[in-house]
């Protein structure tokens, strides 16, 4: 299936963010004094304002010699009021409506991506990571399943039927989504990222999160990605719409030197860690 | 290599008698390479009068490069005479407006819509292209080689290092020192530090051994912290210390703020050259001022 054509990025260009994410936007930007930290935070919160915001300062018409591979790095290189103007743009397009012909809780969808993010980047820590580094972990975590959001807004009727298929069937939604339409919302996602010239790690992360187990040599990135995903699962946190996730591969299992269990207790208190995920997708 | 400042004044021209000395229009530099070729760095109202000089040249190929198109350093171009004159060449080199995507023609173009301009962008009879700059690309022409830098300020803004037969000379267009945006008890405190100071020695690294390093020194250092973080200029101190550790020969301290007088200017400039205890081994720091030629 030719899912990537240019009526698709077009409409994907136009996409609005999430109501959360729009409304705290257009919030600080109404103040004279908007917080720089702040506004970050809600970019690198709302998974479509933080892929905009990525596109553009990756974009190939401007050629930046190095990646930008989190929000905050973005700043220091194209500028806050550069971040301001996108975030403004695109919440001037309007909000991500709750209600959708898939059926598919865009709330508890946005709490499952910021969970994710937050134990991709606890994790991070746990195994070494680079304090500078783990703002990637957190982007790759938070942007996972960005395929999802335009499967939703693009193919409702497709993706309603895989989510359908795969609860009766018992199967995982990658491989629902494989039985009727040929690809996944993994492939969708990681294929728009290349399209948008994002960092390549970050592609990476996003097309194997449900497969860095068949890769001969995963990076660490995607290896957290994947596990961090089945973690938010287990721990019943927001809800993906993937009701039979596959098990952690025993290869990855052996490269982290835990098990979902083992991670879980690793990352102690997941109340707090939860905490600003909650604050923000509950507002 | 020689160049001459057109215009050293910053946000909006400020002719009258107060600013008399150093010259009231807004930003615009030139350079002639070592074959005398000419670049001109920004557009802004300084532009006006140099065009009126090269009259004798035409037809003349100019190369003109763009820090960012904020008015200050645009606005002169509409009235920039060899663009009048069929024969000349001008290729206008600058970054492209990231949030909104267009291209330097586009935005450039739009300051000569109707409202704004009596004559068309299409009408004008030199022959006029528009390049859009990438980070680091290199532009060359004659003896002549053109880099860039992207710099902070509130649209991307390129500064340029120009070199020709073995002289140097960068310009910052208009920039303000990236500066940590969490409190240092942020969580993010650190990290967020490490990604500034990686920046901050790319930019060293630009300045880099340079004989001309022409700076936006928009505001003195305690007007900056009271009330022009973010802004997008910067400060005598801060100039003051990037020339030190790029160990640039000399450094033209430029972009005026538009409120003050010459004497208020040289004051604050007397008081950073002591308050940073500039020696024999330092560079040669020098106030821009509009009109005066130099050699690198
Ligand atoms: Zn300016
Ligand atoms: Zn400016």
């Amino acid at each position: 299936m030719q899912i990537i054509h240019e009526d698709l990025l077009a409409m994907v260009e136009a996409m609005p963010a999430f109501p959360q994410g729009v409304s705290k936007v257009l919030d600080l930007c109404s103040k004279a004094d908007c917080s720089p930290k702040d506004l970050v935070s809600v970019v690198e919160r709302d998974p479509v304002l933080a892929m905009r915001v990525l596109k553009l300062v990756n974009s190939p018409f401007i050629g930046l010699s190095q990646p930008i591979s989190s929000i905050s790095h973005g700043v220091a290189y194209v500028g806050m009021n550069t971040i301001k103007n996108i975030a403004l743009t695109v919440a001037a397009i309007g909000m991500l409506p709750r209600e959708n012909k898939a059926n598919f809780d865009m709330d508890e969808f946005l709490q499952h991506s910021l969970g994710t993010a937050a134990v991709c980047k606890r994790m991070a820590g746990l195994k070494g990571v680079k304090e500078t580094n783990s703002a990637d972990y957190f982007l790759a975590g938070l942007l996972h399943d960005f395929g999802k959001v335009i499967l939703v807004r693009q193919m409702p009727d497709q993706f309603s039927e895989a989510l359908e298929e795969a609860q009766k069937k018992k199967l995982a939604l990658d491989a629902a989504e494989r039985m009727i339409y040929k690809i996944d919302h993994a492939e969708i996602g990681a294929v728009l990222a290349a399209h948008w010239a994002l960092p390549e790690g970050l592609i990476r992360a996003i097309r194997y999160h449900h497969s860095a187990g068949d890769l001969s040599n995963p990076s660490l990135l995607e290896q957290i990605v994947m596990a961090g995903n089945l973690v938010v699962h287990r721990l019943g946190f927001g809800s993906s719409g993937n009701y039979y996730p596959a098990e952690l591969p025993k290869s990855i299992i052996k490269n982290l030197g835990m098990n979902i269990d083992e991670i879980i207790s690793a990352i102690g208190d997941t109340d707090s860690l939860f905490a600003d995920a909650k604050a923000f997708a509950s507002t | 290599m020689r160049f001459k400042f057109w215009g050293v004044r910053g946000s909006i021209a400020t002719p009258g008698p107060k600013t008399v000395r150093y010259g009231g229009n807004t930003t615009c530099i030139e350079i002639r390479g070592a074959s005398n070729e000419l670049v001109i760095l920004d557009a802004g109202t300084g532009i006006f009068q140099l065009g009126n000089t090269l009259a004798p040249e035409f037809p003349i190929n100019i190369n003109i490069f763009l820090s960012h198109t904020h008015w200050d350093h645009i606005q002169g171009l509409p009235m920039f005479s060899p663009i009048f004159v069929p024969g000349n060449k001008i290729t206008i080199h600058g970054a492209m407006d990231i949030v909104s995507q267009h291209s330097v023609k586009e935005v450039l173009s739009r300051q000569m819509e109707h409202a704004y301009f009596p004559v068309k962008e299409t009408e004008l009879a030199a022959e006029l292209s528009y390049v859009d700059l990438q980070e680091n690309d290199c532009i060359e022409f004659g003896e002549t080689r053109v880099t860039n830098c992207l710099l902070n300020h509130p649209v991307l803004n390129f500064g340029y290092r120009v070199e020709s037969a073995g002289k140097s000379l960068v310009f910052t267009g208009d920039h303000e020192w990236p500066y940590n945006i969490y409190d240092q008890t942020d969580p993010e405190y650190g990290a967020y530090q490490e990604i500034i100071n990686a920046r901050r020695q790319k930019i060293i690294d630009f300045f880099k051994d340079v004989d001309a390093l022409i700076i936006d020194t928009s505001y003195d250092d305690i007007e900056y912290e009271q009330s022009k973080v973010g802004w997008g200029h910067g400060t005598f101190d801060k100039s003051i210390a990037a020339a030190k550790e790029s160990s640039v020969k000399k450094c033209y301290l430029t972009h005026h703020e538009p409120t003050r007088s010459d004497d208020e200017l040289e004051d604050l400039y007397f008081a950073a050259l002591e308050r940073n205890d500039i020696s024999d081994s330092d560079p040669e720091f020098i106030l821009a001022k509009e009109g005066v030629e130099f050699l690198a």
